[in-house]
């Protein structure tokens, strides 16, 4: 029993790791790095798999002291690895320059595989030394697995990540001290376990600061802005959307405003910088409650639909700091419900700096919301007259193609339809972007989609695009443009020196006066997309730049194959700084964890094959054993990866989907493999493994039958197949539907909708596993290798699939995987 | 190094306007020392095309970015040239071969205290150095004929577009650290003082390599 609760923690504690390096490393580097660090580091549970099919039964003699030894070295490899990382000299933006930085990568996966091998050797260990209880083992394992992922989200809330490296560490421990404890008897034994424990919790707490200690990249915008004088940190809030760093800087001001007018004479007045994870710079503006000072403002494209508006009630979609409810202040509105996402922002703007900010969001007729922008539209009965999407990522962070992986529900199709819906008559919806022509080009293309979609014959008519040096506004009008509407939009672009992208009736050149490019990219561009030419435009221009949808909702994923070419021989003029690192990374991951998950799986298998030929006899080929296991472990994860990109739309953020989903289905199918041998039993009780099966009409005639050698798992398969199909095609409706509920409700039906389905899904690897164990039982360590191995293949080439396919399509493609593993060992 | 700059030039003429590289900006960048303007550890790589890292999270630019921001500004003899963001002091040096002479900036002071140490001991007698905020210029000094920004800046400072003389000329690179994305030439019209920008992309964006025009 102790060793159970040992391989739950033992779980909880690598599951913790993995969901806490993302967020260390997107605070000291870059995110998608971190998914590729990650991600092959995970092969440290193919290596265990290894590790145990050559040293298996010498490690089963002493399975407690194995296990202590593994979980021992978990929870120092787990700190020591995070502190030689940031001791390296890696730089993620150097890589395409400097080949020995790949050295560096490698050294960063050997180091982050570590822990995990670790993990993984000892929960392996346990299923290979006990095979009479794989499936309790299987269930501690995976719902240790949704504690640890859930458990860290939560400690988020309250700690610092790199104190919570220290916990993760502190899990390890006690893992090691209950695996110690299994087998012990007396007070006293049992009492120097805890003892042991006690001491290595003391031992972690007491750890050198400066060994867990953030060391931002000197590249990050936090960084630099440290080194201007007189620049100090006045606050850091951690939580569950980041480490906010608030600077002032008293000799050399922000003075932020992108896409301020050439003609703009006037200064911003002083403003404090917010950054999130040292990076992605907003600002909080000084407002003393005069207006004067923030004209500066209204040189800004974002100012546009003021100026063809009279007093508009205003919906502005992610406030950050607050520089667009300034703008929107500036027009006097009777009404800004301003929405951001994440509550610790908005408490250092209504709080710590409500004095700074001029009390800002306590102006008359502005309200502010924490929420997530879908679900504040789908939940609101409110129309207005301007619905703004301020631009809030910071130029530096477009550029660098970080966010081509991140899911993006604000700017699809189905979102302007729904924005659509909240705008009065003759209403505006805005959004903001930077250049180059390839953001607003997306979102014009999704505009004029979501305009068909309402049956509007000619969209061009209700569109214009304005941008400045480095900016583009977009407006969508919720009717035609009136000349009245062309004639102030001239005007306004005209006195600050913005170029018209398009508007419906105006000529080529006036296009290009300002700002001027080679050539009309915005205008043609816009023109192709509303013409019959539409799809030839998309198909060959050089990046991607066609609607996202909610099924596919990769807003900042440009990647074209066919661009790549150029983009690399053009590498050293800039063209590298077009290519979608998230992409590439994303590829070359997959490229990496496919050999090395080759060398894993094979290996064993020689090595297997050398020492063992009296296993070829057995009844289950290695090949179906190989077969089997990498289809549930690809097919696990699709299901798994695809719900979690689906629930981030109902539940708002992937801060809040990811734990919770994740959490369901390690639970439930944690529930589900401990259900597995019973299933078996009764089954097996009901109908003998190989019996015929018959399918009867009504009148008892024959209407089909299959002999099942293992009922059970075609029970389990056809369980899964049914859920799997009921999510295709019932939630995305329901989702629609059920949209408005609090997010306690959505959590709830969010674990009613998976529970059935991962129930299932924790069924496949236990059942098969004790058919291994029984019938070749040198080769359990091998599956449990396998299916690492798979699983972490299958993570990378879901959102591959997904980025390309769409969701739906991964979803199907784990069904297919699933009714595959089901042949395999009928 | 200038061949491949030239190379580059042919590759880029396309967004460029022209396809080379004007022989006094190569004169210019091949009688600087790179290696001088680079930590020892990268001396190796001083001449290869590419950015460097320079500490203080700053790079000094790939010597293509660098010839072809020269070459944008149009430096003449008797110019007078102002520079934001002096970081090693390379670009200034380059400046320094083609201008009467060059006002240079940096916000980091231990860069603007390397960088000025550093081109005092090459003997760039024609450059003037200083540690402030650039937005504001170089007012006893102007106006310029040409003005260079190579710290990241959000929008573009009025007062720089001031201290620009009627037919100057100012370069801003645009983009992430190790990663120039475009270039924006910012010039004033000398009949009615009228300032337009020119995004130069280093990729047509289109057509494509297929011809789909």
């Amino acid at each position: 029993m102790l060793l159970l609760l040992a391989v739950a923690l033992m779980s909880a504690g690598a599951l913790a790791f993995e969901v806490l390096l993302t967020r260390l490393f997107s605070i000291v580097q870059w995110h998608h790095f971190a998914y590729m660090v990650i991600s092959i580091a995970l092969l440290g549970y193919g290596a265990s798999g290894a590790f145990l099919a050559v040293t298996g039964n010498r490690l089963c003699r002493h399975v407690g002291a194995a296990f202590a030894t593994g979980a021992i070295l978990f929870a120092v490899s787990a700190v020591a690895s995070f502190a030689v990382a940031e001791r390296l000299p890696f730089n993620a933006l150097a890589v395409i320059w400097e080949p020995r930085q790949l050295l560096y990568l490698l050294v960063l996966y050997l180091l982050f595989a570590l822990p995990f091998f670790c993990a993984a050797t000892c929960i392996g260990l346990a299923l290979v030394a006990f095979p009479e209880r794989i499936g309790r083992t299987y269930r501690y394992d995976l719902v240790g697995a949704s504690t640890g992922a859930i458990g860290l989200m939560l400690a988020l809330i309250v700690l610092f990540p790199n104190v919570a490296l220290k916990v993760v560490a502190v899990l390890g421990f006690l893992a090691a001290a209950l695996a110690i404890s299994e087998r012990e008897t007396g007070v006293v034994r049992k009492g120097r376990a805890v003892g042991y424990a006690l001491a290595a919790i003391a031992a972690c707490a007491a750890l050198p600061q400066s060994w867990t200690a953030l060391q931002l990249s000197e590249y990050k915008g936090l960084s630099q802005t440290l080194l201007v004088p007189g620049v100090k940190v006045l606050a850091e809030a951690s939580g569950l959307h980041g480490l906010l760093t608030v600077v002032s800087s008293s000799a050399i001001p922000f003075r932020y405003a992108p896409g301020l007018s050439l003609y703009n004479s006037t200064e911003p007045p002083a403003q404090l910088g917010v950054f999130t994870d040292g990076d992605g710079l907003t600002v909080i503006t000084a407002f003393d409650g005069r207006l004067e000072p923030l004209a500066y403002l209204d040189h800004t494209p974002a100012a546009l639909p003021y100026h063809l508006l009279e007093k508009p009630e205003v919906l502005i979609l992610g406030v950050g700091g607050g520089a667009d409810v300034l703008l929107a202040l500036l027009h006097r509105p009777p009404r800004i419900d301003a929405v951001e996402l994440n509550p610790k922002l908005v408490r250092l703007v209504t709080k710590r700096f409500a004095g700074f900010a001029g009390r800002l969001y306590e102006q008359p007729g502005v309200r502010i919301h924490v929420a997530e922008a879908r679900s504040f539209v789908a939940g609101s009965p409110d129309r207005y007259d301007l619905i703004q999407i301020p631009l809030l990522d910071s130029f530096a962070t477009a550029a660098a193609g970080t966010h081509s992986l991140n899911e993006s529900y604000i700017y699809t199709i189905e979102a302007f339809e729904q924005y659509l819906d909240h705008l009065r008559p003759g209403g505006y919806l805005a959004i903001t972007r930077w250049l180059p022509p390839r953001d607003s080009l997306r979102l014009f293309a999704t505009a004029v989609s979501a305009l068909e979609r309402r049956g509007i014959g000619e969209p061009g008519r209700h569109l214009a695009l304005v941008r400045s040096w480095n900016t583009t506004t977009l407006l969508v009008k919720n009717g035609p443009l009136t000349g009245e509407d062309a004639a102030a939009i001239r005007r306004f672009a005209e006195e600050r020196a913005f170029d018209l992208g398009f508007l419906h009736g105006m000529s080529r050149e006036e296009a290009n006066r300002f700002n001027v490019l080679d050539q009309h990219y915005f205008f043609d561009s816009a023109v192709a997309l509303l013409g019959p030419q539409r799809k030839e435009f998309l198909r060959h221009y050089k990046f991607d730049v066609a609607p996202t949808t909610d099924d596919r909702p990769y807003f900042f994923d440009f990647f074209k194959w066919q661009a790549l070419p150029e983009l690399l021989e053009r590498r050293t003029l800039g063209g590298a700084a077009l290519l979608d690192w998230g992409y590439a990374v994303l590829m070359a991951t997959l490229v990496q964890a496919s050999v090395l998950a080759l060398v894993l799986i094979l290996t064993p298998l020689l090595w297997l094959g050398r020492h063992r030929p009296q296993a070829a006899a057995a009844a289950l080929a290695r090949w179906q054993i190989a077969l089997y296991f990498l289809a549930i472990g690809f097919a696990f994860l699709f299901v798994e990866i695809a719900s979690i990109q689906r629930f981030v739309l109902f539940l708002g953020h992937p801060v809040y989907a990811i734990p919770v989903v994740l959490c369901a289905f390690l639970f439930f199918a944690g529930l589900g493999s401990g259900f597995a041998p019973r299933l078996t039993a009764r089954l097996d009780a009901l109908s003998p493994p190989g019996a015929l099966i018959r399918f009867s009409g009504g009148d008892g005639r024959c209407l089909w039958a299959v002999r099942v050698r293992h009922p059970a798992l075609a029970l389990a398969v056809a369980g899964i197949v049914a859920a799997a199909v009921l999510h295709l095609v019932a939630v995305p409706p329901l989702f629609r539907w059920l949209m408005p509920l609090p997010d306690a409700l959505k959590i709830a039906v969010s674990l009613v909708l998976i529970a059935p389905l991962a129930f299932f899904m924790g069924l496949p690897f236990p059942l098969a596993l004790v058919r291994v164990a029984a019938a070749r039982p040198g080769l359990v360590p091998w599956a449990w290798g396998i299916n690492g191995c798979a699983s972490v293949l299958s993570a990378i080439l879901a959102i591959l699939l997904a980025m390309s396919l769409g969701f739906s399509a991964v979803l199907l493609i784990a069904i297919g995987l699933y009714l595959v593993a089901a042949a395999t060992l009928r | 190094m200038v061949m491949t700059i030239e190379a580059h030039a042919k590759q880029a003429s396309t967004t460029l306007g022209r396809d080379y590289i004007a022989p006094e900006v190569l004169k210019a960048v091949s009688a600087v020392p790179r290696h001088e303007f680079v930590p020892d550890g990268l001396r190796g790589d001083a001449y290869a095309n590419r950015p460097l890292p320079i500490g203080y999270g700053q790079t000094i630019s790939q010597p293509f970015i660098v010839a072809l921001m020269t070459d944008l500004l149009r430096v003449g003899p008797d110019d007078a040239v102002l520079e934001v963001g002096t970081g090693s002091g390379y670009q200034a040096a380059v400046l320094a071969h083609l201008a009467r002479r060059v006002y240079t900036i940096e916000i980091v002071p231990g860069l603007a205290d390397s960088a000025a140490a550093r081109l005092q001991r090459l003997g760039y007698s024609n450059i003037v150095a200083r540690a402030a905020d650039g937005y504001y210029g170089w007012e006893e000094a102007a106006p310029f004929d040409s003005i260079i920004v190579t710290a990241a800046a959000s929008q573009i400072p009025p007062p720089l577009i001031r201290q620009l003389k009627p037919e100057g000329r100012m370069v801003i690179p645009v983009g992430a650290p190790f990663a120039v994305q475009y270039l924006v030439l910012v010039e004033r019209d000398p009949h009615n003082g009228r300032v337009t920008t020119r995004q130069l992309l280093p990729v047509r964006f289109v057509p494509l390599a297929s011809g789909g025009q």
